[in-house]
């Protein structure tokens, strides 16, 4: 076989072999910078463990007993699996998927990119009710089955759960993964090229190194989203065998009053949670392709056979996770001139709440990001508490939160800035997964050049960061502003006298038997959620990297 | 964090202006609090007669009240907990936290009631839930339901008071044999949701062919919406009761404001405003009686439920069981 010369520069191929390059090698004490960032980063650390682990340790302080039963360790064991597959099959799918649209040019592309972002932006049943409207019993899929006299699919079961997990987080990993090819130095696939490198030979070289770097934290995410899955698991797994440890909680906390249990089990999470983000880290190796000038990327876009299976991959997705869209917004769209104004103004309360939610995420992630890569050691640790809350139980969270302000201030009261400053932190490990690769790709490659000219703080960050790091940080303070305006685990236990949430008025309107209503409502928040997310996902696209 | 500010300073400028009012605050669940529900119409009842300030609280549904007053353990500002059912009020007596209703007067519930913390304010009867149309010839039994091809949405028993609701009605109308009951109904129940709105959802959906509901159910889609294709189907055995109960916190600042609400929870201001936001039966007919349509409605002959404390003692084997069967 032709061993054509690797493009990469000498000095990154040791990575290859398992040296990682020391990222402290461009942030050591001398730079006054390097040390005020670690610190304000390690207060962000701090401070997100104190919400996240701080509420176990309240919940679990109130907790008479500690024992868990039997039925626990077999969720346990369903929500490790569960997650695992998911994860696998998220990412095994996402890959051919970004591959071809990193390599294709085509009418609608930058729409569709866009577009695949929507369904993790979906409150919960609004996913549940799209896929089922497509994959469900009477389903448009068992419709046509039917039609040709197949007989019918059940969605109900393990491969539901996956099915709707997969369509969730394919969208996230498929972006992610994007991002990676986006990321390659335009001058090595210059340097392939000239070699007469062939797909195949690009896919080791380039592509390969660069999804050993990607893949694992892209995993990681999944798994993480997964372990903390409840409604989706349980409605779509068709019962009690698909029972989550966070559904487990719910029971602790709601039916049994077992704080102590639902603490354990919240740890169980978190415990769950450290060993992923280890494993995580293990087997990521740094692709080492090195500096770039940031010249605009032209993939080469093979022909022959390549060109259709791109065109299968793409048409495939787009039609997976585009069909439920299309459903949830056919069937809301009919009540929304009747939505009434209270659903109006709560709509607009959590799009400020969101946009709160979103600044504070993105300041804390850039903070903690700089301390991850340079505080060596404890940079990892710092990195593990930025994955935290993606374990974390929100239920937990919002009792152990209610019980810490509960003898100071009327939780009620607080309604607005726990729902604010808790969606912050459980949006974080999005921006962090996302804005980290980034960020220490352009300490390694630029950071030696911008300490030498003596650049600090706000002027390395809008000079040198913030150009290079546009196209994540948009797509993660998109991803950030619509996951805040979905959330409601928290506000439930806050609830005040209005209804102040938009996902709290869909709840109502639900329990009301207003379903016509509330699937309007449903779509209003589907389409602020996206419509926050385009605009920040936009201004990172334009002129990204340039 | 700007707007957090705001909000706080509202917040305080809130309290100083009803210093003066006395107020009243009540912890119910979502859907009686929401714009669609009792709440607005009973907020504005009360408030015409008690010159206070009636605060209504949404938190989750019944089990998450009970759940919301024993975190607050007396240290909250709630003066009264509206919602629990007769599945939740042995515990939530044992739990020391509220105290009695002194409330005196004659009910319109099936059955009789003595409890003297917990006064019910409305009720109805589980049943399953189909379209006419569909299903023209429902079963009449949970057997026939068995032994039928239907599919089933429910929910679940650990996470909703539906969900338990319907444990206990093959609880008390089997006893023992209810597992046997459990395992014939297993290749009939669709799929298992968290809450009641889920499962009614999927249920509209077209998803399954019936859903545990309320014989009330169908009086929405008649009265509201002018659809008559919606049944509850009778079943032999009976029909299992959920009875709503309100009931005063001991760490009440207000107790007999408190009490003046829980006696006008039987009036006819309160009562009337049930049957067409809450679809449920008032507790005390009002003298106007029941709107026109709940007169269509299954009226079960059999009515089942059990004591709130063979339910308390019934629950956790009976979660166990229905997980072990289902879940194999």
């Amino acid at each position: 076989m032709r061993q054509p010369p690797d493009p990469r520069p000498a000095s990154r191929q040791a990575s290859d072999r398992g040296a990682a390059p020391d990222p402290r090698v461009f942030g050591s004490g001398r730079n006054r910078d390097g040390i005020v960032l670690p610190l304000t980063g390690a207060v962000v650390a701090i401070a997100v463990a104190v919400v996240t682990l701080g509420s176990v340790a309240v919940v679990l302080a109130q907790g008479t007993g500690f024992a868990l039963m039997s039925a626990d360790w077999i969720a346990v064991r369903f929500t490790v699996l569960q997650a695992a597959v998911s994860a696998l099959v998220s990412v095994i799918l996402a890959v051919p998927v970004a591959r071809a649209l990193a390599r294709r040019r085509f009418v609608g592309r930058g729409v569709l990119v866009t577009a695949l972002g929507a369904p993790f932006l979906l409150p919960v049943i609004v996913a549940v009710l799209g896929l089922l409207a497509v994959f469900g019993r009477n389903g448009a899929l068992n419709s046509g089955l039917g039609a040709l006299g197949l007989p019918a699919i059940s969605i109900y079961g393990f491969h539901g759960v996956i099915l709707a997990h997969v369509f969730l987080n394919l969208p996230l990993v498929v972006r992610m993964i994007l991002q990676g090819w986006q990321a390659i130095p335009a001058e090595r696939v210059r340097v392939a090229q000239s070699l007469g490198f062939g797909p195949g030979d690009i896919a080791r070289h380039l592509e390969r190194p660069m999804l050993r770097a990607v893949l694992p934290g892209a995993g990681l995410a999944v798994f993480l989203i997964c372990l903390t899955s409840f409604a989706v698991a349980l409605i779509l797994g068709g019962g009690p065998r698909a029972t989550t440890v966070e559904l487990a909680i719910f029971q602790a906390i709601r039916f049994d009053f077992d704080l102590g249990r639902a603490a354990v089990l919240a740890s169980v999470q978190f415990g769950l949670c450290a060993v992923a983000v280890l494993v995580a880290g293990r087997v990521t190796i740094p692709s080492g392709l090195g500096v770039g000038l940031d010249r605009p990327l032209v993939l080469p876009a093979p022909c022959g056979w390549r060109r259709w299976v791109d065109a299968v991959a793409i048409a495939l997705a787009a039609g997976f996770l585009l069909a439920p869209l299309m459903t949830v917004a056919a069937r809301g769209v009919s009540g929304l001139t009747d939505l009434p104004v209270a659903v109006w103004q709560a709509a607009g309360r959590s799009v400020m709440l969101a946009l709160v939610s979103t600044g504070v995420t993105i300041a804390a992630t850039l903070t903690l990001a700089q301390a991850v890569i340079r505080g060596g050691r404890l940079g990892r640790l710092a990195e593990l508490a930025g994955m935290l809350p993606l374990a974390a139980s929100s239920l937990v969270l919002g009792v152990g939160i209610f019980l810490a302000v509960l003898p100071f201030a009327n939780p009620a009261r607080l309604a607005l800035p726990v729902t604010a400053l808790v969606n912050a932190t459980l949006a974080l490990p999005f921006a962090l997964r996302l804005i980290l690769p980034a960020l220490r790709e352009i300490e390694m490659t630029q950071g030696r050049l911008a300490q030498s000219l003596g650049m600090t703080g706000l002027q390395r960050l809008r000079l040198v960061t913030v150009p290079r790091l546009r196209r994540p940080l948009g797509f993660a303070a998109g991803l950030v502003a619509a996951l805040a305006m979905g959330d409601l685990g928290v506000i439930a236990l806050f609830a005040t006298e209005q209804s102040q949430t938009l996902p709290l008025q869909i709840w109502r309107l639900m329990g009301a038997y207003r379903t016509e209503l509330a699937e309007a409502a449903a779509l209003l928040l589907v389409a602020l959620s996206f419509g926050l997310f385009m605009i920040f996902d936009h201004w990172g696209r334009r002129n990204a990297g340039s | 964090m700007k707007s957090a500010l705001i909000a706080a300073g509202f917040a305080c400028a809130a309290t100083l202006a009803h210093a003066q009012t006395p107020v009243l605050t009540v912890l119910a669940y979502d859907s009686f609090v929401s714009d669609w529900g009792p709440g607005p119409g009973v907020e504005k009842a009360f408030e015409a007669q008690c010159g206070c300030d009636l605060r209504l609280i949404g938190a989750g549904d019944g089990a998450a009240l009970l759940a919301r007053a024993r975190l607050e353990g007396g240290r909250g500002e709630a003066d009264i907990v509206l919602g629990l059912d007769t599945n939740l009020t042995a515990m939530a007596t044992e739990t020391g936290l509220f105290v009695p209703h002194g409330v005196t007067g004659t009910l319109d519930l099936p059955i009789a009631w003595d409890d003297p913390v917990f006064l019910p304010f409305d009720w109805s009867w589980f049943a399953f839930v189909h379209d006419r149309t569909l299903v023209p010839t429902p079963p009449k039994s949970f057997r026939e339901l068995a032994d039928s091809d239907l599919k089933i949405v429910i929910q679940d028993p650990r996470s909703s008071t539906p969900g338990l609701g319907l444990l206990m009605w093959i609880k008390a109308a089997y006893g023992d044999a209810s597992k046997q009951i459990w395992t014939d109904l297993a290749d009939n129940i669709l799929t298992v949701t968290p809450g009641w709105s889920e499962a009614y959802d999927l249920f509209l959906q077209g998803e399954a062919d019936m859903v545990l509901s309320y014989t009330t159910s169908p009086a929405y889609h008649l009265i509201a919406e002018n659809d008559d294709s919606k049944a509850a189907a009778a079943f032999d055995e009976g029909h299992y009761m959920q009875i709503e109960v309100a009931g005063v916190l001991a760490s009440s600042k207000n107790p007999e404001l408190a009490q003046q609400f829980m006696a006008f929870m039987l009036t006819d201001a309160f009562q009337s405003v049930i049957p067409e936001t809450n679809w449920m039966y008032p507790a005390k007919t009002p003298e106007a009686g029941l709107p026109a349509g709940f007169d269509t409605l299954v009226k079960p002959a059999i009515s089942l439920l059990l004591t709130p404390s063979e339910a308390e003692t019934a629950r956790a084997p009976a979660i166990e069981e229905w997980r072990g069967v289902l879940a194999r």
